[in-house]
């Protein structure tokens, strides 16, 4: 699952050659990403290392996890769903089984600043820590 | 008309709008070649050697100690030590200056005017500012008030909004209550003639790489007599006039701070971006510059939505702005895609960000080569961004 919604994201991306129509669908993304609950907006729920601020929770529907993010930025809001959207769908396991380096298919390092992708890598930690507490029962 | 660009050889290899000179200038011909010469020809260390090439390179060091107090009109090159920049230049007062035990600062001040004081375990005071964010005198004089033979130290010219402190008043005020004073020129050596005499000031900092020459040097101009009475900074070598094992005697100032060898074609280079700019008619290039700032401001105003922080009268070199409702970064990220280069953030001043209830801002800042095209295709790409933004929110 993970592998097919990463695949999916990136032909998507590869779509665009120009660095702002990249961008630009990002913050689509972003715009379209509309499943996150108000309520969880707050410190507990805060990624620590993005630059604006990311909220980003998770859900389980039958053994299956789904995260929701948001921001109070456009770019970040976007990557942040382009996370979760890998992600989603997928068990606990298959999660914390898959390579953590996967991510870098995306080659957002080619659109996005370093410090935006340690912001990435913090998403990423955030929602293997997700998945570990839920193997853990916790 | 002059084109500065073309004294910059950044500019022949890029295309790009670079509107972040508070950050760092791009550097002259001269300087590159200078630092690059330095290397390829002369290379050799200063001050202890006896062969022809040490002297030679200690000559040029010292040529450009001259030249550098000159730029600010110090009495005397003995003025002037040699630090890495601003920042290191306050970390050694907070080190090496003492009796006093507060540090009266503006609310506008970079971390570099905030961190080492509390590192040196100052006490701090703040200086409130009026609604165009320029110094409130009143708050000012009640703080010299409260706190007679402190040490002041505030920004020439603020590194986010833009705002010139008057030094002279600043200082002609601290010295009535038995304050010393340090002014951070960061961002005032490109704009502004500074003269350390006319100002009165005891200390003045200074960063090269703000003002066309290379980043890792700057200097510190001090009175001579407080310099006299400072403790080193750091010891080791090229600083001593005597070292025993049980003791060591220091040589007079300024060398007794610059310990160990020190950036030698950084200085070098430094000298030929005082040349540079001393070859330029600096009336000119003040018009020049206040009329690249006053465009961009009315461009700016015009747009929908916009914030500016203050409408002081005396702004120089940068310019902070919000638009309504979107993120700084997600302007600053499209911005960058088209080309134009701004920072944004908090630009190094937390507490003044936290005390206007910001995040942080876009900031443009100019150099002598910015020009009104500049602004024309910044705007272009700013209301670009903002349509983007606009279409998916």
């Amino acid at each position: 699952m993970i592998t097919e919604n990463l695949k999916a994201i990136v032909d998507e991306l590869s779509l665009f050659d120009d660095a702002l129509e990249k961008y630009e669908y990002i913050i689509e993304l972003g715009s379209l990403n509309a499943d996150f609950e108000d309520s969880y907006k707050s410190d507990k729920y805060l990624v620590k290392g993005c630059s604006s601020s990311v909220w980003l929770y998770c859900t389980e529907v039958e053994n299956k996890l789904f995260f929701h993010s948001d921001s109070n930025a456009m770019i970040a809001k976007g990557l942040a769903s382009i996370i979760c959207k890998v992600y989603s769908g997928s068990s606990s396991k298959e999660i914390l089984d898959s390579d953590v380096k996967l991510l870098e298919n995306l080659n957002l390092s080619e659109i996005i600043t370093p410090v935006r992708q340690n912001g990435v890598a913090s998403m990423q930690r955030y929602i293997l820590k997700f998945a570990k507490d839920f193997e853990d029962g916790c | 008309m002059r084109n500065y660009k073309d004294d910059f050889e950044f500019f022949k290899n890029s295309d790009n709008v670079y509107l972040d000179s508070a950050a760092t200038t791009q550097k002259p011909y001269s300087v590159i070649e200078a630092q690059s010469d330095f290397y390829k020809k002369y290379c050799a260390n200063i001050h202890r050697g006896l062969h022809t090439l040490s002297n030679s390179a200690t000559k040029m060091y010292e040529d450009a100690r001259a030249l550098c107090a000159d730029f600010i009109n110090a009495k005397s090159s003995k003025n002037i030590v040699f630090t890495k920049g601003v920042t290191e230049g306050i970390n050694l007062l907070a080190h090496s200056l003492s009796g006093y035990k507060t540090v009266i600062i503006s609310s506008l001040e970079h971390h570099s005017n905030i961190v080492p004081w509390q590192l040196s375990n100052k006490n701090i005071k703040v200086i409130e500012l009026d609604s165009e964010l320029n110094i409130d005198y009143a708050s000012y004089e009640k703080l010299l008030f409260e706190n007679p033979n402190s040490l002041v130290s505030i920004t020439h010219i603020s590194n986010v909004f833009g705002n010139v402190n008057d030094a002279e008043k600043i200082t002609n005020l601290a010295h009535r209550y038995g304050c010393l004073v340090h002014i951070d020129g960061a961002q005032a050596g490109a704009h502004i003639k500074v003269d350390v005499q006319k100002l009165d000031v005891d200390f003045y900092t200074l960063s090269a790489h703000k003002i066309y020459g290379p980043t890792g040097v700057g200097l510190l101009y001090g009175k001579f007599e407080l310099l006299e009475q400072m403790r080193p900074y750091q010891g080791g070598g090229a600083m001593i006039s005597d070292v025993s094992f049980e003791s060591s005697t220091y040589l007079d100032p300024p060398l007794k701070f610059e310990a160990g060898t020190q950036n030698i074609s950084g200085v070098i280079g430094w000298a030929e971006a005082i040349r540079y700019m001393n070859s330029l008619e600096f009336d000119e290039v003040i018009l020049h510059e206040e009329k690249v700032y006053s465009y961009a401001l009315k461009s700016l105003k015009n747009l929908n939505d916009i914030v500016i922080y203050t409408d002081a009268k005396n702004l120089k070199s940068a310019l902070s702005f919000n638009i309504k409702n979107l993120h700084h970064e997600d302007i600053g990220a499209l911005l960058d895609k088209q080309g134009i280069s701004v920072r944004t953030g908090h630009h190094c001043a937390l507490p003044a960000m936290k005390m206007l209830g910001l995040d942080g801002t876009i900031r443009i800042s100019f150099g002598i080569y910015s020009d009104e095209d500049d602004v024309n295709r910044f705007m272009m790409a700013l209301e670009k961004s903002i349509e983007i933004l606009r279409r998916y929110k």
